[in-house]
């Protein structure tokens, strides 16, 4: 029979070998260390088209993530797309006239809400708006129009 | 016998067999009230049923985890996308291989033994015995076995994620050559800690107390021969891991949408 203190050691061992695990799945797999917004704010932002936007997506500026996406939906008076950003509230001075484009990080990635700051001196605040926004390229779109002015042009040759 | 009569007695038998399992349930769980004052009871069933099945939970964990990343970075290959390793390692092993596989190696490793422990006590007239001695052995010896299985088998399910996600990182990053920035920040923005872990975390928990109800119960209701103890044993893997499988669909289906 194995010895009862050195049962108790291989216990709290184990005991604390798990809760070592726990940590390292919340803080270097998962995204406890990355995702906790500190008195975060939130902002919203009107676009007529946010293409493969998703809740939780990042919210970057100058490529720096500044916050995620919290909630998307839509505005049945205009039908344009509101998407509401979480952003950190460690970046508190981000200027109220900043353009919101939504990006994609590259060619088939993620999308993603780009920020742009103004020069304004007023600082966006909780609860206010971003007023320029530029919506999401969808690849469908262009395509289609790259191939219409192909098939103009080619028309406009034959016509000469 | 009348094909009918046999499923009627069929039907009749799994339904009291259901009930008696979850009388015997509430009677342990009203018996482990004393174990706050008995908790060295608890810590001796933990080494049993958690430390000694750690190595195997080890093992296999890191195994699991190499041959994700070996499959997973030849399909992500083709469509250029092997970056994304650390996330299909990750999503995979916290959300589903952990909690499943651990659950139906505990079962093998722990329940088997709890069931073959006390059908061979119930055979040899010991938990008669204690009864004689007016210590109840439902409090004595079936409630800190419940609750050491509650307690290890998270534990052990969180280890299993845990390594395999270093195992895949092994494979991954060391031997296939995929960028480690890019194997951990993909996982990091991808797994979320409230959704993928601590739901896996949920998973397991349910899975521990299953498994270990199943294989007390299995071991208190043995017919108390040798054959009877090995016929407990039997149906205790083999109804904990079905119940493990057909609860984690069930599950699955209601956390992650």
């Amino acid at each position: 029979m194995i010895q009862r203190r050195q049962l108790e050691l291989w216990v709290g061992l184990f005991v604390a070998a798990g809760l070592l695990a726990l940590a390292m799945l919340a803080f270097r797999v998962g995204n406890l260390a990355s995702g906790a917004v500190t008195n975060g704010y939130s902002v919203k932002a009107e676009f007529s088209d946010i293409g493969g936007l998703k809740v939780r997506a990042p919210v970057t500026l100058a490529g720096v993530r500044v916050g995620r996406v919290s909630a998307i939906s839509l505005d049945p008076s205009n039908y344009e797309a509101v998407v509401t950003m979480e952003l950190d509230g460690r970046y508190n001075n981000i200027p109220v006239d900043t353009s919101a484009s939504i990006l994609t990080s590259g060619l088939l990635g993620e999308q993603y809400v780009g920020l742009d700051p103004g020069g304004a001196s007023q600082y966006l605040k909780n609860g206010s708006s971003i007023q320029i926004t530029q919506s999401a390229l969808v690849l469908e779109k262009i395509i289609s129009q790259f191939l219409f002015s192909m098939a103009s042009k080619s028309g406009s040759h034959k016509q000469q | 016998m009348n094909p009918l009569r046999w499923l009627g007695k069929y039907v009749i038998d799994s339904i009291q067999g259901l009930g008696r399992a979850s009388l015997f349930l509430l009677e342990v769980v009203s018996g482990s009230r004393k174990l706050v004052r008995r908790f060295d009871l608890v810590v001796q069933q933990v080494f049993a049923v958690g430390v000694l099945t750690l190595l195997i939970i080890v093992v296999s964990g890191l195994f699991v985890g190499m041959v994700l990343g070996l499959q997973g970075y030849h399909t992500l290959a083709k469509f250029g996308a092997a970056d994304s390793l650390g996330l299909l390692v990750a999503l995979s092993l916290v959300r589903e291989l952990g909690p499943v596989v651990t659950a139906l190696l505990f079962a093998g490793r722990a329940g088997s033994a709890l069931t073959a422990e006390i059908g061979l006590m119930k055979a040899t007239e010991q938990l008669a015995g204690m009864e004689m001695m007016a210590v109840n052995p439902i409090e004595r010896v079936i409630a800190p076995r419940l609750v050491a299985g509650i307690i290890a088998m998270p534990l052990l399910a969180t280890m299993f994620s845990a390594i395999g996600v270093l195992g895949g990182q092994l494979i991954g990053v060391g031997l296939l050559g995929v960028d480690s920035g890019a194997f951990w920040s993909q996982m990091q923005s991808g797994v979320s800690f409230h959704e993928d872990v601590l739901n896996g975390v949920i998973k397991s928990i349910v899975f521990g107390v299953v498994v270990t109800w199943i294989a007390v119960f299995q071991g208190h209701e043995s017919v108390p021969t040798s054959e009877g103890v090995s016929r407990a044993t039997n149906r205790t893997v083999v109804y904990s891991s079905l119940a493990v499988l057909a609860l984690d669909f069930i599950m699955t289906a209601l956390m992650f949408k």
